[in-house]
């Protein structure tokens, strides 16, 4: 451990100690609270007339805060305590309890810088959502304009006195309140997916995110896997989407699995069996010999289909997302629990076929085709891990049926649908919220 | 004449819909967009009850709102708020610097006349 790596630490334990807020500390000594921050967190080194100004405004010696391993151990240790309100007599025997048990010593300081880092990190995030200047001015404009609208079309509908004059001032009104809610909904749903893209591009997002933007780049499609010109290696060459080593991964497993995929049901001979005939994936497994998930992800990597695919875990986890225009899939899981998707895990094997459609989301209506099917190799006395694929297809490409369409959502936060039986949270396009 | 009202508020389409709301059940309603000198219209008006938007420009509905319970003339007078800003902490600091009631927008006309008639006892 650098003992000059951790003054800052010390700094900040002995002002803490000595009761001075950061900024009272830098006014004294003449440095700005940004700057004293970043002394304390040890990211600018510190030494000369600033370091004695500060060892004497705390009232300390300047080695104590210089001093080596052993010191910065037991004031990271005091630190820890002190926010754990530990025993004043437990604090004195800090030292004592470094000396004894170093090995642990050392790992409880390590884990109480770890929170701290961990702290800060959500501290910041917290603070960035909760004053993004452009998201706080949009809500604010969308408010203040939702409550002009209410309010006029409140009074047109509940005065049947209103003069003509008054009536057609506030059709106007309405009129050019709802043009303005129109423009300043569709400027901050842009600026929100602005962000969205600028923090994926920057922070690369979850592995998961990175395989999106990965198979988003390319369509969802690779032909030279599919016709066996190039091998995985050579398609994961120049990836920029794949930014981490777990994305990467990710990318690797399923990019395999659709090359195999590909072997046992080429693309060219699929679109010959599926003729002009309505869409049935049972009897096309059959006919290729291939189980159904596998037929489902075939349908699905066919372009000019455009048909959407979601397998998940028994977790509900997504392992893979290929959206479809007019069915909205939760980028972070916890989809609807309606979906056919999860019903499929009752029975696995059963194929199931429902036609559904979307609250909130026009009159698409989809077909889905799900089933739930072991994944990896049987073995003895253990359950088998089962994932469920679920094919998503516009209504207009598959089979007739007079059923009705079920109503689900896409997540319960988004979701307008009243009194749903699987509800986990309240909607924010409800009162409940 | 009814009692006074002033409406402290920049979103002209509001300004428009509350005058006529609080008109037609009997009140005067006077108007002011600027919130640096709605302080100062206070004290020229004399308002049986304050309508203060949060965010205005020049000064906050808050600095103002502070501003007004500072001086003992201004200490009960009903000051009832509209705001887009409806998070726990604004209504915390707005309840803090002493503010009679808080409403958050969109809200609804029955919301605003049945807050007027509660502030002044009407």
């Amino acid at each position: 451990m650098a003992s000059e790596g951790l003054t800052g630490s010390r700094i900040r334990e002995r002002r803490i100690i000595a009761g001075f807020k950061q900024a009272d500390l830098a006014r004294k000594i003449g440095i700005s609270a940004s700057y004293l921050n970043l002394i304390e967190h040890n990211r600018r080194r510190i030494g000369g007339k600033l370091l004695l100004d500060i060892a004497a405004t705390l009232g300390v010696e300047a080695s104590a805060l210089t001093e080596g391993a052993e010191a910065a151990l037991i004031a990271s240790l005091r630190e820890s305590a002190a926010g754990a309100s530990i025993a004043t007599n437990e604090l004195d025997r800090a030292e004592e309890f470094a000396g004894r048990f170093p090995g642990w010593a050392e790992v409880l300081s390590a884990a109480h810088r770890r929170i701290s880092g961990l702290e800060r990190t959500v501290e910041t995030l917290n603070d960035r959502m909760a004053h993004d200047p452009q998201v706080a001015a949009s809500v604010h404009e969308l408010l203040t304009t939702a409550a002009a609208i209410r309010s006029t079309a409140s009074i047109l509908a509940e005065d049947k006195t209103i003069t003509e004059e008054w009536r057609d001032r506030f059709h106007a009104n309405i009129d050019q309140d709802s043009r303005r809610l129109s423009d300043s909904s569709k400027a901050l749903v842009g600026y929100l997916d602005a962000t969205e893209h600028a923090s994926d591009a920057q922070t690369g997002g979850s592995p998961q995110d990175e395989l999106d933007a990965f198979l988003e780049a390319h369509d969802y499609s690779f032909p030279s896997l599919e016709d066996g010109s190039a091998d995985v290696d050579t398609v994961l060459q120049d990836t920029p989407q794949l930014a981490s080593v777990a994305a990467q991964h990710i990318a690797r497993k399923t990019l395999e699995r659709l090359q195999s995929d590909a072997k046992r049901v080429a693309l060219v001979t699929l679109r010959d069996a599926l003729g002009a005939d309505p869409l049935d994936p049972i009897s096309l497994a059959r006919s290729f010999d291939v189980p159904v998930s596998l037929m489902l992800r075939r349908l699905a990597a066919m372009p000019d289909l455009q048909t959407g695919l979601v397998v998940c875990d028994r977790s509900g986890s997504f392992v893979f997302r290929k959206p479809v225009s007019g069915f909205a899939i939760p980028r972070f899981g916890a989809a609807c629990p309606l979906w056919p998707l999860f019903d499929v895990f009752a029975l696995p094997g059963q194929v199931a076929r429902r036609r559904v459609q979307q609250v909130g989301r026009g009159s698409a209506e989809f077909d889905c085709f799900a089933v739930a099917e072991a994944a990896g190799q049987a073995t003895y006395n253990s359950a088998p891990l089962v994932q469920a694929t679920m094919l998503i297809v516009p209504v207009t490409t598959t089979f007739d049926t007079a059923q009705d369409a079920l109503e689900v959502g896409s997540t319960c936060r988004v979701c307008a649908r009243s009194k749903c039986p699987g509800r986990r949270e309240p909607s924010i396009l409800s009162e409940g919220f | 004449m009814g009692k006074r009202v002033l409406l402290v508020e920049d979103e002209p389409n509001i300004i428009e819909a509350i005058t006529f709301l609080l008109s037609r059940e009997g009140w005067h309603v006077d108007t002011h967009s600027d919130g640096a000198t709605a302080v100062d219209k206070v004290r020229d008006l004399a308002p049986d009850l304050l309508m203060l938007d949060h965010m205005l420009p020049g000064k906050s509905g808050l600095d103002i709102l502070t501003e007004l319970r500072s001086d003992s003339d201004y200490a009960a007078l009903p000051i009832l708020m509209l705001t887009a800003r409806g998070q726990m902490r604004d209504r915390a600091q707005a309840e803090e610097a002493g503010v009679s009631r808080f409403m958050t927008k969109p809200f609804s006309n029955t919301e605003v006349l049945n807050a007027v008639r509660d502030l002044t006892y009407t």
